[in-house]
């Protein structure tokens, strides 16, 4: 009885990561079900079929392109824009700092599901027909904010006596900036990056609203809880998940060796 | 995203321009960085929520157009009409909010710690359900949750549904289709955007204080009561937000684990705007949702101290 007591935030902690990682065990074992129906809730039994043949339901790797293609776009956008404007924010003195900053924190502190009311009211009001732009454009938009803050924190904490250094040493502003102010701030960049990649990825409530009759990944699953839900689904959750836990292991391996390496 | 917002919210250095005089044609030099992308957001964010303003007070119908008439009476219809669902969507949010917190803490001290060199390991599978779309995985719980799965018996034979059931919570002997059930999966959607602030500030606090404060004869209760949880109110303010506020408009955990009674306002503006066809009625509650939202979160940050999440 100690023992728990002792282990009380420690048991309580693990408790609450098998909460969290419950499901996407589900997922994968049901991965390898052979439903009864249309319907993967329940196990029947074992099989291969879906991981042989991934892309067998109608129009699923499909959305799955498109789902790549939109989220790497929107990183490009939101990345060089938000990259942009944290260099402004921290570099420069200008006028309506104020307002600027809200502008870009409204959009973090806005419930998804009116922005993406107003967005469709706007392009409605306007004529636009809905489809991959409008995903886009509205994609952009809500990963912006977030770049900001990821490239801002890091371009911060950047000691400006670096850049002043390299140009005592004359270099020329866009040496100083491709040499010096890019690599320091490149992490800073990665992470928001990574994070617009994933947030486009994986949005769904956003994307319903304003797609029209484009589907994506989300959107097919969506579709498909009500239709039926193919084990297909299941294989590229899983693939997924496997493949980016594999890459962050991967990176840590390398990160630890290059470590040693400047170590020794 | 959530690390980001918590370094905001932490005492950083000061924004500190570089003070010189720049000539005219430098000086222009934060304009243009700035434009095209506050433009995006001027024209894709700001712009919109006109236009939904204007929405609002419109009347008419699909077929004959709409026509602003300045008809706020459709704001006192629509609150009339779906105030439940507006005080279950606060009520549920609030309640996932809660238990994020309760269930994220241990883990987030567990990490910042007690870790040790399992740290890094933890944190991954802290953030590797992301790397399944969450929609997937809000459908598993379908399954853990169906009527014969483990889970539910377990809680039969425990005899937990029996309370949860005479609360309201659930009905009879099912799980699935029932508020908590909503509020479970809610939960789950959200806990990492809990876990990640709170983390952060967390690793922050210099172990010291803690033998400092064990040195002053403080119990391991009170140390955390006046050492540890005040030192990481930071992450548990951005936390609350980042759970709270896309829980409150969230549609997704209601529809797939809920029934008809358990729709929350996400629900109601997503039918009345996509399947309806109601803009005016739709606009209205959407804009209700973020005068609440608003309201509370700028409440809420007074409250807690800090207001320098920007």
């Amino acid at each position: 009885m100690s023992w728990i007591r002792k282990n009380l935030v420690v048991i309580a902690g693990l408790l609450t990561l098998a909460y969290m990682i419950l499901p996407n065990v589900v997922v994968m074992v049901f991965s390898f079900n052979k439903p009864n129906g249309r319907f993967n809730y329940s196990w029947q039994q074992f099989s291969l079929d879906a991981w042989k043949d991934p892309c067998g339901v109608a129009d699923m790797c499909e959305s799955l392109t498109l789902s790549l293609q939109l989220a790497a776009w929107s990183t490009v956008g939101a990345v060089v824009l938000g990259t942009m404007i944290a260099f402004a924010l921290v570099r420069y003195r200008f006028r309506a700092r104020g307002a600027i900053n809200s502008l870009i924190f409204l959009p973090m502190a806005m419930p998804e599901v009116v922005m993406a009311a107003s967005l469709l009211t706007l392009f409605l009001n306007m004529g636009i027909e809905l489809g991959f732009w409008t995903v886009l454009i509205a994609h952009i938009m809500f990963c912006l904010s977030f770049v900001v803050t990821a490239v801002k924190a890091r371009v911060m904490s950047m000691d400006p006596r670096l850049e002043e250094a390299a140009r005592d040493l004359y270099a020329g502003p866009a040496q100083t900036f491709l040499r010096v102010t890019l690599p320091i701030a490149a992490p800073g960049i990665a992470a928001g990056a990574l994070l617009a990649f994933a947030l486009s990825f994986d949005d769904f409530i956003i994307t319903n609203f304003n797609a029209g009759s484009t589907v994506t990944f989300p959107m097919f699953v969506w579709g498909s809880a009500q239709r039926g839900t193919p084990v297909q689904i299941n294989v590229i959750g899983t693939a997924m998940f496997v493949l980016a836990v594999l890459m962050v292991v991967a990176g840590q391996i390398i990160t630890n060796r290059r470590k040693k390496t400047a170590t020794a | 995203m959530t690390t980001t917002l918590t370094k905001e919210a932490a005492p950083g250095p000061v924004e500190e321009p570089v003070l010189r005089k720049p000539p005219t044609r430098k000086r222009l030099v934060p304009y243009w960085l700035l434009l095209p992308g506050i433009l995006w957001l001027l024209v894709f964010f700001a712009l919109p929520l006109v236009y939904q303003a204007s929405t609002s007070v419109q009347t008419g119908s699909l077929e004959e157009g709409f026509q602003v008439t300045w008809h706020f009476q459709t704001y006192v219809d629509a609150f009339t009409e779906y105030w439940p669902q507006l005080l279950r969507s606060l009520l549920y949010a609030g309640t996932a909010t809660a238990l994020c917190l309760l269930l994220g803490y241990p883990l987030a001290y567990l990490i910042a710690f007690k870790a040790g060199r399992w740290r890094n390991l933890l944190l991954v599978l802290v953030i590797a359900p992301f790397f399944t779309s969450f929609l997937i995985r809000t459908l598993a719980w379908k399954t853990i949750l169906a009527d014969d799965s483990l889970v539910v018996d377990a809680l039969n034979a425990l005899h937990v549904l029996d309370v949860t059931s005479w609360l309201g919570w659930t009905e009879g002997e099912r799980v699935l289709a029932t508020p908590m059930a909503v509020v479970c999966g809610l939960t789950y959607n959200f806990l990492p955007f809990m876990i990640l602030p709170l983390y952060t500030s967390l690793e922050r606090i210099d172990g010291r204080l803690h033998e400092a404060a064990q040195d002053l004869y403080a119990s391991p209760a009170t140390t955390f009561r006046k050492v540890t949880f005040p030192l990481s109110m930071p992450g548990v303010v951005s936390g609350t937000l980042l759970t709270f506020i896309p829980a409150s408009g969230d549609y997704v955990n209601a529809e797939l684990l809920g029934s008809t009674d358990t729709k929350m306002i996400g629900n109601v503006i997503q039918s009345q705007f996509l399947r309806v066809l109601d803009y005016p009625t739709a606009a209205a509650l959407s804009f209700i949702l973020m005068a609440i939202v608003l309201l509370m979160v700028t409440v809420y940050i007074r409250k807690a101290g800090t207001e320098d999440l920007v």
